[in-house]
């Protein structure tokens, strides 16, 4: 781990111009690119020509090498995951792209889809010849449906020139992208309740094994990656997977879409090389610009809500005082001792003034109402906590209700179907274990609370 | 049970439904059901009525039951009657770190209703709602499929004014 610290923070500085490198967004700034004339004229299909030259296993292989992770939060290589779909004779296998993005803090596949669509929709078909699927289907959250029309326009440019549809450009393969909607269920974001939810059901997270790789859409062998995942494969195939793997820092290979907000001047979707250190996003001018108003860092969550809060100390610097890095190894040193996880890549920041039990109160609230209900822990639990929290936040809270808290949590992890209960789990211990003076706060002083300054001003107004 | 009888799609619907059926293979039409009952919805006053499922049943070749299960789990499905016009007010973290709450409280006044509710004339829904992707634009809230972003409560109240004087109903699709 330090060794490899120490490498990577070398190579870093020695690539310290070229940091913005910008892969998926490099041409995000030209005008008409979410169309197919302007896509294909700054070298857009170009990747999906190489490929449909390439053996498929020769494209997987190229994954592999990239390093690739899975940009969903789990972090998984991708390489790996293609490697494990199984193919049995005469069964159809299917490429699912996960862009039902729910979770708090996250808007970057959001950014790309609105205004890349075409490389979201090469990355479907490169992907799709790679693993052998004729058949692809992009899952998008109800709430986007203005995307969906967007993603719909592109996937028609796309079978009118040739590039969907029989035969793509003469290869030989067929394939059809089609792009289902949901309709409001931040579960349906993990992977088998997205399977369950396009296969007309509730959004109803399955037992694994078996993994979709063997048992996925209508019992058939499927990938299911996100969409920044799927875009990534398109420059892979471009530049090869060893000059994407050397893009980086480490084994967190290539570039990320971070999607900042919060109580920052520059709120957006940045691409970043992994490895830039975390105090120059926050502060320089690149990236989100400094705290607003003059105002103090507080915490920060790092990855979208279901990863530990950090105080400013342990987001700025590991517990070691090592500079911390937007990477999957540095945010993730000291474990949840003293460190957290880069996530989706939401990137929510926290001034001085907030309290940091009402925004957790946002977080229980959040994961009881998405909770799907099959298992007690996480159904009861994130129902628990939530109540504690309110009643805490209300001054009515007792210390022995910090505790409670505290026990309900650690409760959860390991027991639940799904990761969506020790998601709701984590940010709740976070809290109690960087902050509980803010608790105790809220519980010894009750009539102290109306001090707690709450960050309740709007938007672009100066602080009262 | 006649009770779908005077429910029906338009002509142009039905296209739009048997297209939706195409894109899955054969014999896996129950696929369909979250689009269509997005039509349903959308083409049926606002929400999803027991003759309006049974009928998107029989459509798909389902049990009822298998559509009510669906449409109760899905937050963007209405089981009760809403406004004409649905705000929808994102309340999770980075909206609430930049007023969120101001916005809720200040539209509650605004139109004399509690979140939840309905306005007596059946013009608005006011509704909180769970993370909307919009985190990096909030304060956010969403009327349709429409967002709007960067919110000052001088913009809420153009926005209000606006859908008060509007005769068509807020939809998604
Ligand atoms: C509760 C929950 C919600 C999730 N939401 C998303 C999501 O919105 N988008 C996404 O890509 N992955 C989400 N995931 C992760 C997926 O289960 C899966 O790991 C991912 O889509 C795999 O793609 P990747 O390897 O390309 O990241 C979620 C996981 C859980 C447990
Ligand atoms: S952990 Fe929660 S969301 Fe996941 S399957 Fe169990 S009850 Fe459902
Ligand atoms: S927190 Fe409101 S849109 Fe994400």
């Amino acid at each position: 781990m330090t060794l490899q610290f120490a490498c990577g923070y070398d190579k870093k500085s020695e690539t310290r111009q070229s940091m913005s490198k910008k892969i998926l967004l490099k041409n995000d700034h030209i005008p008409g690119i979410n169309t197919l004339e302007v896509y294909r004229k700054h070298g857009g299909y170009e990747s999906l020509k190489k490929a449909l030259s390439m053996a498929p296993d020769a494209i997987v292989e190229e994954v592999k090498k990239s390093g690739l992770r899975g940009r969903g939060g789990a972090g998984f290589p991708t390489g790996m995951k293609w490697s494990f779909l199984a193919k049995p004779e005469g069964v159809p296998r299917y490429l699912v792209c996960n862009a039902d993005e729910s979770e708090p803090g996250t808007f970057k596949d959001r950014y790309l889809m609105e205004r890349i669509p075409h490389l979201l929709v090469e990355g479907m078909i490169v992907s799709s010849f790679a693993l052998g699927a004729n058949t692809s289907y992009i899952y998008i959250r109800g709430e986007y449906f203005y995307i969906l029309r967007i993603l719909e326009k592109a996937i028609d440019e796309a079978y009118a020139a040739g590039l969907l549809g029989k035969n793509i450009l003469g290869s030989g393969f067929d394939h059809d992208c089609y792009v289902q909607i949901g309709a409001g269920a931040y579960i349906c974001g993990e992977e088998t309740a997205l399977l369950e939810s396009l296969e007309g059901k509730r959004g109803n997270p399955r037992l694994k094994p078996p993994f979709p790789a063997v048992k996925g859409l209508w019992d058939c062998p499927t990938v299911v990656n996100n969409v920044e995942t799927i875009a990534a494969v398109v420059p892979i195939v471009e530049m090869g997977g060893d000059t994407y793997a050397g893009i980086g820092i480490g084994k967190s290979a290539g570039t990320k879409l971070i999607s900042a907000s919060g109580h920052i001047n520059k709120p957006g979707v940045y691409e970043i090389e992994l490895g830039v250190p975390v105090e120059e996003f926050i502060y320089s001018d690149e990236y989100c610009g400094g705290i607003r108003n003059g105002k103090e860092l507080k915490a920060v969550v790092a990855g979208g809500s279901s990863v530990p809060i950090l105080p400013k100390h342990l987001i700025l610097k590991t517990a070691a005082g090592e500079p911390r890095l937007m990477s999957y190894e540095s945010l993730g040193d000291g474990g949840f001792a003293t460190g957290t996880m880069l996530g989706s890549g939401g990137f929510i920041v926290m001034d001085e003034d907030t309290s940091i039990v009402k925004n957790l109160y946002t977080f229980a609230r959040f994961y009881h109402h998405e909770s799907c209900g099959q298992c007690s822990p996480c159904r009861e639990g994130t129902g628990w906590m939530e109540r504690i929290i309110k009643k805490i936040l209300d001054g009515k809270g007792t210390l022995a209700d910090i505790d409670l808290l505290w026990d309900v949590q650690s409760k959860i992890e390991g027991k639940t179907i799904c990761p969506l209960g020790e998601a709701a789990a984590w940010p709740v211990a976070a809290a109690i274990r960087h902050f509980r003076h803010e608790f105790e706060e809220y519980v010894t002083r009750p009539e102290g609370i109306r001090e707690v300054r709450h960050y309740y001003r709007l938007n672009r107004l100066e602080p009262a | 049970m006649t009770a779908t009888d005077n429910i029906k799609f338009s002509d142009e619907t039905l296209a739009l439904v048997q297209k939706t059926i195409r894109r899955y293979p054969p014999g896996r039409q129950k696929s369909a059901l979250l689009p269509v009952l997005h039509l349903a919805q959308a083409e049926f006053d606002g929400w999803l009525s027991a003759p309006v499922m049974d009928y998107v049943a029989s459509l798909l070749d389902l049990q009822p039951i298998e559509v009510y299960e669906v449409a109760s789990f899905y937050s963007m499905f209405n089981l009760q009657p809403v406004g004409r016009c649905l705000i929808e007010v994102c309340h999770t973290s980075s909206c609430w770190l930049l007023g969120a709450d101001d916005i809720v409280k200040h539209l509650e006044q605004k139109l004399g209703i509690k979140k939840g509710q309905t306005t007596p004339d059946g013009k608005f829904t006011l509704k909180t709602v769970e993370c909307l992707g919009s985190c990096g634009t909030a304060p956010m809230m969403m009327i349709g499929a429409q967002f709007h972003e960067n919110l000052t409560l001088e913009k809420v109240d153009a926005i209000v004014g606006e859908w008060e004087g509007k005769g068509e109903r807020s939809r998604y699709c």
